[in-house]
């Protein structure tokens, strides 16, 4: 079987979801028999036009990429969302929350005219993605199961579910029980419970569950007292432009 | 001669982030020189507004993917420094050890990723698969080690989970010491073969006196988590006097500010702490770097990659001594923090305003935040490293260019950017970069 063209592309990010690729170590070696890269600029001078998967990094903030992204989309036979920023909006999307102006002028003051920035989207909000690779970084097992769903041409269906399934099964204490908010009740699994394995709380990075426990997270919010703005602002972390999607919506 | 050229490097490879090289010389007189940045503005200092200083960690590492762990450390130590709580012996320890674990992860995927392509003639890692196999499997693997180490430590060498404000929200069991020392101790011939590689690596023969800026102190250790401020051209400043060795200003080709400080610019990373610490780095190191010839102070900035590979082995060996330190002396574990953006309120918060300045790979990176008395966030600054080298990098093409205008054009451009990517520049930190554009007219 001839071994698809890839195409990595980065837009508004950290670069870190590109850099999980290359902590594969030598098993990254196994990954590239499989695939062909032909683009990667992190760290490749190489480049093409012409590949039939392109798996993107990071959130759409200008015009310029809006129009980058509608080219990559018109090239690409399958496009994969790569990381909170592209599947959410990721921490971009903090910026949503201030006025625009207002936010260049405070990082740039006189130098904000050379600078355009629109509102953080994450990708889909602007072209069809056919996969996600959710998570701040991916979780490179998950990417590992997508690319094989890719290579085989059947479906991915991110984990719909709360985190707390996983981390009850890595036997973690509950952060609740400890008097601590964690976003973990009402954001999506396939982490394995990363963060609050190590002794951090779930900061929502996956995005939240389509049909959250509304009632069971009320009562745990009435229980230990907790104010129903904290969590919207925890929320807000990487998901605020999950309210662009509802504006929309409106009739 | 009078020669035309024109330069235009878009969308530089093989460099974290996006940026372009633009060169014009007419009739043999250099009339433009500069590297454009053309990130996506991201905004962190506007966004950081409002939020706690125990979320600032956490959000300020998503700045970079690469060097993570050093903005999470000078994050914490800006927040630690404003609301005037101070660290366990054992916390700095253990965050000098995740630092190590940040220069030798990031130097090491500089060094034969980025670097070792164009010294080899080819345009990637790639081509070397096949034709360097053993290289390229020892370079990921010694990634991947460094990658393992913080595994353990942290959770993760991408976005560190557990080092936040007040100290590690886990600590290392006694198996997790062996581990890790395991990992590095194995590392050691891998290390070796990196340095008999490097030596048969020739760079280009180019020098331009400049300013070298990095963390000094009055100590015999190499200063990385801790130090003043110091340069070449005798400036000693305390941390929070940052500004006056920054002066940033905005320019109009690059979303990433300029800065400079005694003179019109100059450099910070592993080729400035070599020249202003050389003599406290591990004696393994300073035996390298006197068996490569490499001497305080050097002003050839393409041997930052040079003093990269001494730091490695500075890294490795200071990483081990801490971890065997920890094996015979044991772990506190009562002092793990608990989490929760103190929701308990365990670490009393005042108003403050607090500076952070990290040694991290690509030179001294600063944070600061002025918080009100709830620890909220009314201000922040954050001067990556990058951002300080830009300037610097644009006086170096400035000279270099005329030195080599009678090369030919493929070989201008590719000294060009083999320059850029000497500083290892962090263009997703400083906001993203590099392009080199030559103009035919």
């Amino acid at each position: 079987m001839k071994k698809p063209r890839v195409a990595f592309f980065d837009f508004t990010c950290c670069e870190g979801c590109q850099l999980q690729v290359a902590n594969f170590g030598e098993d990254l070696l196994d990954i590239l028999n499989r695939i062909d890269v032909v683009t990667f600029r992190e760290v490749m001078s190489e480049k093409s036009d012409k590949y039939d998967i392109a798996i993107v990094e990071g959130s759409i903030t200008t015009e310029h990429d809006v129009e980058r992204i509608k080219k990559i989309r018109e090239t690409a036979k399958i496009l994969i969302a790569y990381g909170s920023c592209a599947t959410i909006g990721g921490v971009n999307g903090m910026k949503n929350k201030f006025d625009l102006a207002e936010i260049k002028n405070y990082v740039y003051r006189n130098g904000a005219k050379y600078f355009e920035t629109a509102e953080t989207r994450p990708l889909h909000q602007v072209v069809k993605v056919d996969y996600s690779v959710n998570g701040c970084p991916v979780y490179r097992p998950e990417f590992v199961k997508v690319l094989k769903a890719v290579l085989a041409g059947i479906p991915y269906h991110v984990p719909d579910y709360a985190v707390c399934g996983e981390c009850k099964l890595n036997e973690n204490e509950c952060m609740y029980d400890k008097g601590i908010t964690c976003l973990g009740p009402i954001t999506k699994a396939g982490c394995n419970s990363w963060c609050v394995n190590n002794g951090n709380i779930c900061y929502g990075c996956r995005g939240m569950v389509t049909n959250p426990a509304r009632d069971g997270e009320a009562e745990i919010l009435r229980k230990y007292n907790i104010p129903l703005d904290w969590i919207v602002n925890k929320m807000d972390m990487y998901n605020k432009p999950r309210e662009l999607e509802k504006q929309e919506k409106k009739p | 001669m009078a020669k035309n050229i024109r330069v235009n490097v878009e969308y530089l490879t093989r460099v974290e982030g996006h940026g372009n090289i633009v060169v014009n010389v007419k009739d043999g007189k250099l009339e433009e020189c500069r590297l454009d940045v053309v990130e996506s503005p991201r905004f962190f200092e506007g966004m950081l507004r409002g939020r706690t200083i125990f979320e600032a960690q956490h959000i300020t590492s998503r700045i970079c993917g690469i060097c993570a762990c050093g903005h999470s450390l000078a994050s914490i130590q800006a927040a630690e420094d404003a609301i005037g709580f101070k660290p366990s012996e054992q916390t700095i320890k253990l965050r000098k050890l995740l630092l190590h674990q940040e220069n030798l992860d990031s130097h090491i995927l500089h060094i034969y990723l980025l670097v070792a392509p164009d010294l080899l003639g080819v345009k990637s890692f790639v081509p070397l698969i096949d034709s360097h196999n053993k290289v390229v499997r020892r370079a990921l693997r010694m990634k991947k080690n460094c990658n393992d180490v913080c595994d353990i430590l942290v959770g993760r060498h991408v976005h560190p989970i557990s080092a936040i404000v007040g100290g590690f929200t886990k600590l290392p069991k006694k198996e997790d010491l062996d581990k890790m020392l395991e990992i590095l101790t194995a590392m050691r011939p891998d290390m070796e073969a990196t340095i008999e590689l490097a030596k048969t690596f020739k760079f280009p023969d180019f020098e331009r006196d400049t300013e070298y800026v990095a963390l000094v102190n009055d100590s015999g250790e190499y200063p990385l988590l801790e130090g003043d401020l110091g340069s070449t051209d005798g400036l000693r400043l305390d941390k929070h006097e940052y500004k006056k060795i920054t002066n940033e200003f905005v320019v109009p080709h690059s979303s990433a500010k300029h800065t400079k400080a005694s003179r019109s610019s100059y450099m910070v990373g592993a080729l400035a702490r070599f020249n202003l610490n050389y003599k406290k780095l591990h004696p393994k190191a300073i035996k390298l770097a006197d068996s490569l010839g490499l001497k305080p102070v050097c002003c050839n900035p393409f041997l930052n990659t040079v003093a990269q590979l001494i730091e490695c082995v500075h890294s490795l060996e200071e990483s081990i001594e801490i971890l065997e330190q920890f094996k015979a002396k044991g772990v506190n574990y009562d002092e793990a923090v608990v989490v929760g953006i103190n929701e308990k309120g365990t670490i009393p918060v005042r108003a403050g305003n607090g500076v952070g300045a990290v040694e991290v790979p690509r030179g001294v990176l600063f944070h600061n935040y002025e918080i009100d008395e709830k620890g909220k966030i009314i201000n922040a600054n954050c001067i990556i490293p990058t951002n300080q080298n830009l300037n610097n990098i644009e006086h170096d093409m400035r000279k270099m260019v005329p030195e080599i205008l009678d090369k030919p054009q493929d070989k201008i451009t590719l000294l060009m950017e083999m320059l850029v990517r000497a500083y290892d520049p962090c263009i997703s930190c400083s906001t993203h970069f590099l392009d080199v554009k030559f103009v035919d007219r």
